[in-house]
């Protein structure tokens, strides 16, 4: 197939969405499968890992190659299949309870080893599939199933979180933001290396409304704080004391997503501990490390085609031997 | 030694004798390199011709406090002029390189035994610190062992002492070669194996140090009265025509992997997570890189699995390996690869458990978690190593399977395979049958990942292949099409489905060794104990068969028929009956259990007791 004249269609699979109603995934669905055409990759060269989870669904919807697999568990398969493989376009698709809680530890070192995979980790701050429990990103005194009387537990902040894991690509944006997410699916695809984006999603059974500050077209022009590339941060300065503050009362700040010294985007991702007013959205770190694997993939195919059967005997027979005739 | 035997020592030419088989033990204190210098011994033995079998025993601690008990490590070889097939029972000489070394290790001597002790080394503090109030080379405690009095360090470092730029530590750490020199000279080792291995090893003053240690200990043999004998072991004449090296079960898992992949294309991608004893597969196969293989030090256990089984949905032959507490872990991941029906290789160097249990120690019983440790109905093939040279052969066998009929696969080996060496002869890449994975890259019409072949596997196709695009997943599949399916009559057809490819696998029947009306079944790492537990009772004229399984799911379409011909069925296990248990569940056969769980091998002597207890 042509990549070319790929569309939306050619990455719709013939199974039957079956999310809630209203529910945020369906505008991600919708924004993946419009932006996918413009990659130029054909289908049958990209994979979606999924976990468990609402989220985990998604891989069935898209028509490329897919693994539904355990709880937590996708970026493992992913970082495997990475390292037999480096000619696909490898994506994973996660939710806050899958990646941060049962998953954080494969999410942290995927990140860690720069494993070329990008992560869709989508946030509505709830147990969705199992019928609203706190997740580890909902806000402390969270009323829910499991939490009747409030959540006593913080929550991760998740860029935050990326960060600390030496993350080489971390970002931030909203299911309904029809133009935002695609650019920074763009931008991720464009990056070497391993990509965490949380992507803010309504659940509109367990946790309606969550993200209202951000998602509303009115609340939302105030509160979405843009970070772009080499641009000054609207609403964002720095004080006379060093630190960054919300507010018009300091110095601008211009973004560097480039900076190789993470502790910048970590101040980003502080500005805000819950999206319940203005937040960075937008790719807060984009800087370039050895990515996982990719020379010694390369080395390892090498040896794997020189090696006959006489590289094999040659292995076998090694060190002391000696023959009874 | 009787004096009688103590004949032509006159003008330095010292008296001969010929035995059969011995067994040599090497005990000192972690750090006194008694692996090395046992494992230096074996390759001379190997290169001289003898069969061996051989048996490191590890302490625990990596580096307990120097001089306890706690801290000993021992080596034990066996080596004989016939084939043998485990490491022996009794050793006819121990070598103690401290007071530590001969008490933790003289409980399994006979009396009558000999005992090389480095007599420099039971000093007042080193004595106590061993826990003796007394020094045992005084109080009458080894009366009836001969006991040979050897100064080792101070004879090393006299031999190194002129030696340029040697330190007084450098010559402390040689004493085990001075050891390995007398035991040479004791057993008419060669020692060009050992001098070429010391000079590719070692370099500059150590290297000078070792050499010279080791020719100290071998002249000491030679010419000290202490040493009134010299033993010959000659070569074992019934072998097999070929080349050999010596190996053990891991390196024999490595290679045998490495063959897999070159003999059926697929790339080896092996997932690990360090857990003793399993953690020098990882090792061994990390230095494969010459070979293609990829490994992964994954951040746990279930990573490992995962990541492995990644790696064979994207075409490779994923591997993962670990022992007990993570095989637990990786059950999840196992489950997925039932569901999925790729292949994936799992080996458990099983260790005694449960929980963390004795990391160190040997034990099989793993085998019903292999079989049963799975949540809902998760059939998978099980097979069992049973030497460790076999391990090649059996993790070969795995791997065919696991691509053939796109399934996980759990290889069974434990501590002591993994650690043991014998004589292999080396098998020729090309004799090796091709395995043909059988990727689907084509298509005609619709594709249906779940569709199924006369062997009842799917087809394995690989992202990047063109018009098979496919999604695949944990949720139960619809037969065929694979698309999600909660029906009750599908999934009922699917679990019926994946059991008939797993039990549909076809398996060499099982043979049986010799008659009688006691047959002594066993899996695993049991196979040379139980060989020369029934030899020993047929030498003395006993009537027993013996039989083995390496294939515990599915099971030898034969076995019924056999285990129902004898009047008697024994299977020793080291767990608390787990085979016994599935042979009654499958056939019920009213078979006995010798069960030993104490976290070393069975013994033949051990065999040979309970079988002359049920035959007569």
């Amino acid at each position: 197939m042509a990549a070319g004249q790929l569309t939306k269609a050619d990455f719709q699979s013939d199974q039957e969405t079956r999310w809630c109603p209203g529910c945020g995934d369906y505008a991600i669905l919708a924004a993946v499968q419009g932006f996918f055409p413009e990659l130029g990759i054909p289908p049958e060269r990209i994979v979606f890992v999924s976990g468990i989870g609402c989220a985990g669904r998604f891989a069935y919807y898209m028509d490329t190659y897919g693994m539904h697999g355990i709880h937590g568990r996708g970026p493992a398969l992913a970082t495997g299949l990475a390292a037999a493989r480096d000619d696909l376009s490898i994506w994973v698709v996660t939710g806050d309870g899958d990646a941060l809680s049962i998953g954080g530890n494969h999410l942290i070192h995927a990140l860690r080893r720069n494993v070329p995979v990008k992560i869709l980790l989508f946030n509505n701050q709830i147990y969705g599939l199992t019928k609203g429990q706190a997740s580890p990103t909902s806000e402390l005194g969270k009323v829910t199933k499991s939490t009747p009387f409030g959540s006593i537990d913080g929550p991760f902040n998740p860029v935050s979180l990326a960060l600390g894991a030496e993350a080489t690509f971390v970002a931030r944006t909203i299911d309904t933001d029809k133009q935002h997410l695609p650019a920074v699916l763009r931008a991720a695809a464009e990056h070497d290396g391993a990509a965490l984006i949380e992507i803010y999603q309504n659940c509109p059974v367990f946790n309606d409304g969550a993200f209202d500050a951000l998602r509303d077209k009115t609340r939302g022009a105030v509160n979405r704080i843009y970070l772009e590339h080499g641009q000054p941060i609207q609403g964002v300065v720095r004080g006379a004391d060093g630190a960054l503050r919300l507010g018009s009362d300091g110095a601008p700040v211009v973004h560097d997503a480039h900076r190789d010294d993470p502790s910048f985007a970590f101040e980003l991702s502080r500005l805000s501990a819950s999206p319940d007013g203005p937040t960075p959205i937008g790719i807060f770190r984009d800087v370039a490390r050895p990515v996982s694997g990719l020379e010694l993939g390369r080395q390892l195919a090498d040896a794997r085609a020189a090696a006959d059967d006489a590289a094999l005997d040659a292995a076998l027979s090694a060190g002391d031997t000696w023959t009874v005739s | 030694m009787k004096p009688s035997d103590r004949i032509g020592i006159s003008q330095g030419v010292k008296a001969t004798e010929t035995r059969e088989r011995v067994v040599v033990r090497m005990a000192g204190d972690s750090g006194d390199g008694m692996q090395l210098a046992g494992s230096r011994f074996t390759d001379a033995t190997a290169v001289f011709g003898n069969d061996l079998a051989t048996l490191p025993d590890f302490p625990a601690e990596i580096r307990a406090p120097a001089g306890t008990v706690a801290g000993v490590s021992a080596f034990q070889i066996h080596f004989a002029s016939r084939d043998i097939h485990t490491p022996g029972d009794a050793p006819d000489v121990l070598v103690a390189m401290n007071p530590a070394a001969l008490r933790a290790n003289l409980g399994l001597m006979r009396r009558g035994a000999t005992i090389l002790v480095n007599e420099d080394a039971f000093s007042v503090r080193a004595v106590q610190k061993a826990g003796y109030s007394e020094s045992p080379l005084e109080d009458g405690s080894l009366d009836g062992f001969t006991v040979k009095r050897v100064p080792m360090s101070s004879l090393t470092s006299a031999a190194v002492k002129e030696l340029d730029g040697v330190s007084s530590r450098d010559a402390q750490k040689a004493k085990n070669l001075f050891a390995l020199g007398v035991l040479s000279w004791l057993y008419d080792r060669p020692t060009d194996v050992t001098e070429k291995w010391i000079r590719g090893k070692f370099r500059g003053p150590v290297l000078d140090a070792n050499l010279a240690a080791f020719r100290a200990g071998w002249s000491f043999g030679e010419t000290s009265e202490l040493i009134d004998v010299q033993v010959k072991v000659g070569r074992n004449p019934e072998v097999e025509p070929g080349t050999y090296r010596n190996i053990n079960g891991t390196e024999a898992t490595a290679l045998g992997l490495v063959a897999a992949s070159l003999k059926s294309g697929l790339p080896l991608v092996f997932g690990a997570y360090p857990i003793t004893p399993a953690s020098d597969l990882l090792h061994s196969l990390s230095r494969r890189q010459d070979l293609g293989v990829r490994t992964i030090q994954a951040e746990d256990e279930i990573a490992a699995a995962s990541m492995a089984l990644g790696a064979s949905f994207g075409g490779a032959l994923g591997v993962t390996c670990t022992s007990g507490p993570g095989l637990d872990l990786k059950t999840e991941t196992i489950g997925l690869a039932v569901m999925l029906e790729l292949p994936l290789v799992v080996i458990d160097v099983q260790r005694a458990g449960p929980s963390t249990g004795m990391p160190t120690k040997t034990e099989q019983s793993d085998l019903l978690q292999a079989l049963y440790g799975r949540h809902g109905e998760s059939p998978l093939p099980v097979l069992a190593a049973s030497s460790p040279g076999q391990c090649f052969d059996a993790v070969y066998e795995a791997a065919r399977i696991a691509i053939t009929y796109r399934t996980p696969v759990i290889l069974l080996s434990d501590l002591f395979l993994a650690n043991s060496s014998e004589p292999w002869r080396i098998p020729s890449a090309g004799g090796l049958a091709a395995i043909d994975p059988r990727l689907r890259t084509t298509c005609d019409g619709t594709f249906l990942p779940y569709a199924r072949d006369d062997r009842l596997a799917r087809p394995w196709a690989v992202p990047g292949t063109p018009g098979l695009a496919h999604r695949v997943g944990g949720l139960e599949k619809a037969d065929g099409t694979g698309a999600i399916s909660y029906d009750g009559a599908n999934h009922a057809r699917m679990t019926e489905l994946r059991a008939a490819k797993v039990d549909g696998i076809e398996v060499p029947d099982v043979e049986v060794e010799g008659d009688g009306d006691l047959l002594v079944l066993g899996w695993g790492s049991s196979f040379g104990t139980i060989r020369a537990g029934a030899r020993r009772v047929r030498d003395r004229g006993g009537r027993v068969a013996t039989a083995h399984l390496t294939h515990l799911r599915p099971l030898p379409a034969n076995l019924g028929e056999v285990l129902r011909s004898f009047e008697r069925v024994l299977v020793p296990e080291m767990n608390s009956g787990q085979l016994a248990h599935e042979l009654r569940a499958q056939y019920l056969v009213d078979v006995e259990s010798f069960c030993k769980v104490q976290g070393q091998p069975l013994l033949p002597s051990e065999l040979e007791r309970e079988i002359w207890q049920r035959v007569s």
